[in-house]
Order: C-alpha cells, then structure tokens, then sequence
C-alpha cells in the first residue's frame, strides 16, 4: 500500500475577488520525507498556495488535505491544532523584535507546554545549537545580521519538532554565504527530524540543490513538474525561460500596453 | 447612449460619497467585532497577569512624567485664574473648592485622557501596526497562539487599569499645583482652601463620576489605539497614518464622550 501523502491539493482555485483569480485548479501532491519546492516568479500564487496549506486562506474550490485533514472543514481551533504541527519560516524571519533570541525560540515551548524552566532551556538551546547561534542566545533579533535572523526563525519554527516546515522564499536578500547556510539547514533539518518540507521561492540554483522534487507554478497554474535532474533537460519553453533567466519567453518582458507608435504619437500631441 | 458631462459628475460624485460612507460603516462594524473579540479572548491577559503588567508598565508607568508634570501645571494655572476670578466676588477662599471640582470633574480625566492618547495610545498602535508589518502577527497566528489573546487583550486592559489611575494621579497633582499657587505664592488662607474642599467634594457625586469618566476614556482610547494598529495597512505608510488617527479619533472621542457623560451626571440630578 502506498503511503499517504503529507499534502494533497486537488484541482485547487482561489481568488482574492471573483475579479481576479489567483489560482486555477491546481493539483499538487507531497510525499513524506521529501523537500518540495514550489517555484515561479513573483506574484504567480506560489504564496497563496502556500497560506491555503497553512489554513490562512480558504480555497474557493477543489480540495487540501495536510496532515490527513482537510483544511477547508476545520474550524479555527482545528486548524490551531494543524498549525501545532506545522512549522512556517517567514520570508524576513519576523522574529519577536521586543524578545530575546532565546526567548523568541522558547515562544511555542511555553505558549503550548507546560515544561518546566531548566527543560525550555536546554530544548532552546538544542535548537539554537543546530542553527550555530547558541551564543547569540541573549542577542535582541535588532542586533543580528539578516542571515543570523533567518536562522533564529528556523531554530522558532522547529521549536515543537513539526511534522510539516513551509519555507516562504527564505533564500530572499541573504548574503551567498548565509544563502548557502539556510539551504543546507533546510535539508539536513529535514532528514534528521524527519519532517517534510516544502519550499516556494524563485531562486533557482539554491532551490535545485536542495528539493527532491519541483511544481512549477505560472499565472495560477501548474505548469511543469519534475526532479530538479528532468527540469533541467527540460524543453519546455517556461521551464527554460525561468531556469536560464532569459528576460523574454513565454513570459513576456513587456508589461501589456498599447501599441508604441500610438503611444509615441499622444506624446507628440500633449508636446 | 452617452450621459452628459454634468450628469457623469454627479453620478460619480454620488458613488464617491455612498462608497466612503459604506467602507466607513464597513470599518465601524469590524471594529464593533474587534472589541468583542478582545474580550471574549481576554482569558490569556488575566490568567497570566505579568503580560498585562508588563503592558502597563509601558502604557502607565511610563506616561507619569507627562502626567504628573501636566498636571502640576494645569493645578497651577487654576490658582491663579481661580483667584483672580474669584477675588472680584470676595470669595477668594473657594479657591480650593474650584481647583479641586474643575480637576476632579472634568480636566483630571480629559487632559489625563489627552495626554495618554498621544502618549501611550500613538505608541500601542505604532507597535501592534509595525508587529503586523513585519509579520510577527502572522508568525504568532502560524504558530497556533492567537494574537488578539497575546498581543492585543493585555495592552487593552493594561491602558482600561492605567487611564483612571493617572487621572486621579493628574488631578491630585493639580490640587497640589493650585495649594502652591494660591496658598503658598498668593497666601490665600491654608485653613479655608482645605476645609472648603473637603466639606464640598463629594465622593460619590464628584470623585466617583470623574473615575467612571476615566474609566470610559480609558476603554475608548485603548480600544481606538488597538484597533487602528490591527486594521493599519502593512507598509511604513500605512502605520503612521494609523497612528495619527488613533491621536485625533480619540481626542474627538473623548471630548464627544465627555459632554455626553457630564450631561448624564451633572445635570437634572437635583432630585436625588
């Protein structure tokens, strides 16, 4: 029998306002133990994708399932209760700026435990030592670099050992070394707490080292999907439009406008 | 057919006006909505206390320089037009009749209510707006603890305790501020400004009526402060815009408030 995956979305859609549709049946599935990521540019829905598997956003339709539930019938304390066991790092951290580093990782511990002091501590500090800031514990987060930052946020997120981390574009704005450091912590994180990870951002090379399997996400739809190996080789025109970063494709360079000379020609008129 | 250009103004401007009166009526009921929310989710704040006093330390604590020295003032000026008024009647030693009822009665919770709305109330939606901004609400909510129970109901019920204590703090530094004035400065006579004040201060009618004033100012400015921080717009924009209608919407407030509540205590009540 075939394991049942962690997530399951089925032919998913939401928008915002009738107006303007985010996402158009999308159908993505989420083994255990893998790292997913979900890529595209900025604005295609891979965030919103992302805060429906959290249960921040209701899908107008289709179906998602995380953990074996499904998250459009959960009331707000069924999905407290999901989120228990979800883990979610923010793109720029967002660290309890009033809060110790220490503090800031202890958060969960004692909003959901009743575990006493010297066990916070030590749990704390377990945390902080895999991402290798342990001696930054009683730093305030306005002291750290934003590299350190997003690795406080790592150590908050995985505080309860979460079954399920959601990565929202965590490569954003860091420093190559610091870039390398948050990827290989994603992965090594992953297989030794066992959990399962999913990744949406649009850095392509950091993104590929380190997820087993990708969905490529364009204007609300699913457009490819592959091990990083096979998109690499991939002809499709997307797919190697975003891999390459070549500035025209299938996504155009130029916004929609009217035709140049007719726009040119008004200039004159206005002139 | 097309509508003439006149027609097309008055159309738009009829939408214009129907649109901003509904988003307003909108944005008054989400706010009817929040308050009950606050309070319904008021458990966490009361439970573990030392999160709403670690709340009035920054809302009350730190409001009494400004408070106290106001209210020094305000005292101070009372003394000397009080006096000058009152000694063209000569009936100079009421002075401390009327320094204590205007203190009591109306400005110790008005200008204290001022004074924290600008102090504390601007600083309360400052930081839930910039909590919202950097998404440390939306990292607290992933996290499975609810932020109007952690963040916004202990700064509520810290600014609810605080605002009737500084009041009584604002209007005990103003009597002290208009003894000095008239008593020590002016020599009015220290006996009569005393023994006139205690003879004519009424705990019930008086006292009484000033705190529930700034209890309700308290309840209004806090809730302003807290909502306008929840409802900011998460950009640099957006939180300061918030903050300066926290200020104004809840100094109109409690100026609105304050009529309403002295017309309701101090008049018509003859009868009782």
């Amino acid at each position: 029998m075939a394991i049942a995956p962690i997530v399951e979305i089925d032919k998913v859609s939401f928008g915002y306002d009738a107006a303007r549709p985010v996402l158009h049946g999308v159908s993505l599935r989420i083994e255990p133990g893998s790292v997913v990521g979900i890529m595209g540019q900025s604005g295609c829905g891979k965030t919103t994708l992302l805060r429906i598997i959290a249960g921040w956003l209701k899908a107008s339709a289709g179906t998602a399932r995380v953990l074996g539930e499904s998250v459009r019938e959960l009331d707000s304390k069924g999905i407290y209760a999901l989120r228990r066991k979800m883990g979610m790092l923010f793109q720029f951290g967002a660290l309890f700026t009033d809060m110790t580093v220490f503090d800031n990782v202890a958060f969960q511990m004692r909003e959901h435990t009743d575990l006493p002091p010297d066990l916070v501590h030590d749990l704390v500090m377990m945390k902080l030592e895999a991402v290798g800031l342990r001696g930054a514990a009683q730093r305030m987060p306005s002291e750290l670099s934003g590299g350190m930052a997003r690795r406080v946020a790592l150590a908050r997120a995985v505080a309860l050992d979460p079954h399920l981390m959601l990565y929202d574009e965590p490569f954003t704005g860091l420093d190559p070394i610091s870039l390398g450091v948050i990827a290989r912590l994603i992965r090594t994180l992953n297989d030794s707490l066992g959990q399962t990870s999913i990744v949406v951002s649009h850095d392509v090379e950091e993104c590929f080292d380190i997820v087993d399997y990708v969905y490529f996400v364009s204007a609300g739809r699913v457009v490819a999907e592959g091990t990083p190996h096979e998109l690499r080789r991939s002809a499709e025109p997307f797919v190697s439009q975003f891999v390459l970063g070549k500035p025209d494709g299938p996504i155009p360079f130029h916004y929609p406008a009217p035709g140049y000379e007719a726009d040119l020609a008004a200039g004159a008129r206005h002139g | 057919m097309a509508e003439r250009p006149l027609a097309s103004a008055l159309r738009q401007g009829l939408e214009a006006l129907g649109g901003g009166a509904i988003a307003k009526i909108r944005r008054l009921g989400f706010a009817a909505r929040f308050f009950v929310a606050i309070v319904l989710n008021s458990g966490t704040a009361f439970r573990r206390f030392r999160l709403t006093i670690r709340e009035i330390y920054f809302a009350g604590v730190l409001s009494l320089v400004i408070i106290l020295v106001s209210g020094l003032f305000v005292g101070m000026v009372l003394g000397l037009q009080g006096y000058d008024t009152l000694q063209r009647y000569g009936s100079s030693d009421a002075l401390g009749i009327l320094v204590a009822l205007s203190l009591v009665r109306e400005l110790g919770p008005v200008i204290a209510g001022l004074l924290f709305a600008s102090r504390a109330g601007s600083a309360i939606t400052a930081e839930i707006g910039l909590m919202k901004a950097t998404e440390q609400l939306a990292a607290m909510e992933m996290m499975a603890v609810n932020p109007i129970a952690r963040v916004v109901a202990p700064r509520f019920w810290a600014g609810v305790i605080s605002m009737p204590l500084l009041a009584a703090l604002f209007s005990a530094m103003g009597i002290f501020g208009g003894y000095l004035v008239g008593v020590r400065l002016i020599g009015v006579d220290e006996g009569s400004f005393w023994s006139q004040m205690q003879s004519s201060v009424d705990v019930r009618e008086d006292i009484l009526n000033g705190v529930i004033k700034s209890l309700v100012f308290g309840v209004a400015v806090t809730w302003i402060a807290v909502f306008e921080g929840y409802d900011a717009p998460p950009t640099a924009e957006g939180v300061s815009g918030a903050t300066t209608r926290t200020v104004v919407t809840s100094s109109l407030a409690i100026l609105a408030l304050d009529f309403v509540l002295t017309a309701l205590m101090f008049t018509g009540g003859n009868g009782k």
